[in-house]
């Protein structure tokens, strides 16, 4: 299946914007970021389709996830 | 002469010049704030805060004289927000920060200076205040936020700024606000970006905003804080304030700010509201 993913703030720098990507069926978010070398740690928001949703969220074909890093400054 | 003769007497035109303020405060024993709210209630601008018009009409002037701001945390957000709501007219603030000024905090602190290393920050936005506006009536408490102590800062406040670094206190703060049905308005930064909500009465961020958190800091560890990035997340935060306070335009209500400022870019981010009832 093929989902669109799209990163935001640092998490882009040295990656992309946005790309598509095929993956197996089951993917879970948690997989991509694995891929993508980005620290389940790191990530603050998961949205699939512009809805909040966990790492461990089933993505299906045609799926958009979107991952924005955690900021706690002040 | 009393006091409503003396600012019919002393005004000039629509306007009442800060010099005839600090006079009655003299002549009447009262404070500025007072004789400001006096100014206010008879439909007068005090000129200080000519170019707040037509953005904010008098009776907005009297209506943020009059609210109570409390401000959790005066770092690299509060100094900003600090500022801002004094410059502003909001007549109350309350200033809550438990750290001194450390030479790592020049970057970016409004409020620091090299002079004022290891002076207490709520104690400094104090006296910045009194400085640049004296009708303002701060209060500095200089002690760490937490759910215990959380009910009794934040009794009275109209609005609850969040200047904190550490998400497991910013929970704390959102869940303290839930309970008080205070609207509260949200701030966090790192590096070149940064995010803003508000949480009005009934809403509940915290799970939008953190669901997936399990650390106490984000990606600021890392990638810093630059001067820029409190500056503008602090001023969309007092925006967010300001209209809270007067009942004005739209705010981030349900719906979140991310701030990119290394590829400029705001997206916004839907928070659902149902969304913790749906993961509990």
């Amino acid at each position: 299946m093929e989902i669109t993913v799209k990163l935001f703030a640092m998490f882009r720098i040295g990656r992309f914007a946005a790309a598509r990507k095929q993956c197996e069926p089951g993917t879970v978010p948690a997989d991509i970021a694995n891929g993508l070398n980005i620290p389940e740690k790191d990530i603050g928001i998961v949205l699939v389709n512009g809805r909040h949703a966990r790492l461990d969220h089933q993505l299906s074909d045609g799926d958009t996830l979107s991952l924005f890093p955690l900021v706690g400054g002040g | 002469m009393d006091l409503h003769g003396f600012i019919a007497a002393e005004a000039a035109g629509d306007l009442f010049p800060w010099a005839a303020q600090v006079r009655a405060v003299e002549r009447f024993g009262l404070t500025l704030g007072q004789v400001e709210e006096a100014i206010l209630q008879r439909g007068l601008m005090p000129a200080r805060y000519q170019r707040n018009r037509q953005t904010i009409t008098v009776d907005m002037q009297l209506r943020l004289c009059r609210s109570r701001v409390v401000i959790i945390g005066s770092g690299g957000l509060g100094g900003y927000l600090v500022e801002e709501l004094a410059r502003l007219g909001v007549g109350n603030l309350v200033v809550v920060d438990p750290d001194i000024f450390e030479e790592h905090n020049l970057n970016r602190q409004f409020l620091s200076s090299p002079a004022l290393l290891g002076k207490p920050k709520a104690a400094v936005a104090a006296a910045r205040v009194a400085e640049i506006n004296p009708a303002v009536a701060v209060t500095p408490l200089q002690l760490a936020f937490s759910r215990d102590n959380g009910h009794g800062i934040l009794g009275g406040a109209d609005v609850v700024m969040d200047g904190l670094d550490s998400i497991s206190t910013r929970l704390e703060l959102a869940e303290c606000c839930r309970q008080l049905s205070i609207p509260l308005v949200h701030g966090a930064i790192g590096g070149w970006y940064g995010q803003v909500a508000s949480q009005l009465p009934g809403d509940d961020i915290s799970s939008a905003l953190f669901g997936s958190w399990s650390e106490s800091k984000g990606i600021e560890t890392r990638l810093g804080n630059p001067s820029f990035t409190p500056a503008a997340v602090a001023s969309l935060q007092v925006a967010e304030a300001c209209k809270i306070l007067l009942g004005e335009g739209e705010p981030l209500r349900h719906r979140m700010i991310y701030v990119n400022l290394l590829h400029m870019e705001f997206s916004e981010v839907l928070l659902e509201p149902s969304l913790a009832a749906v993961e509990q």
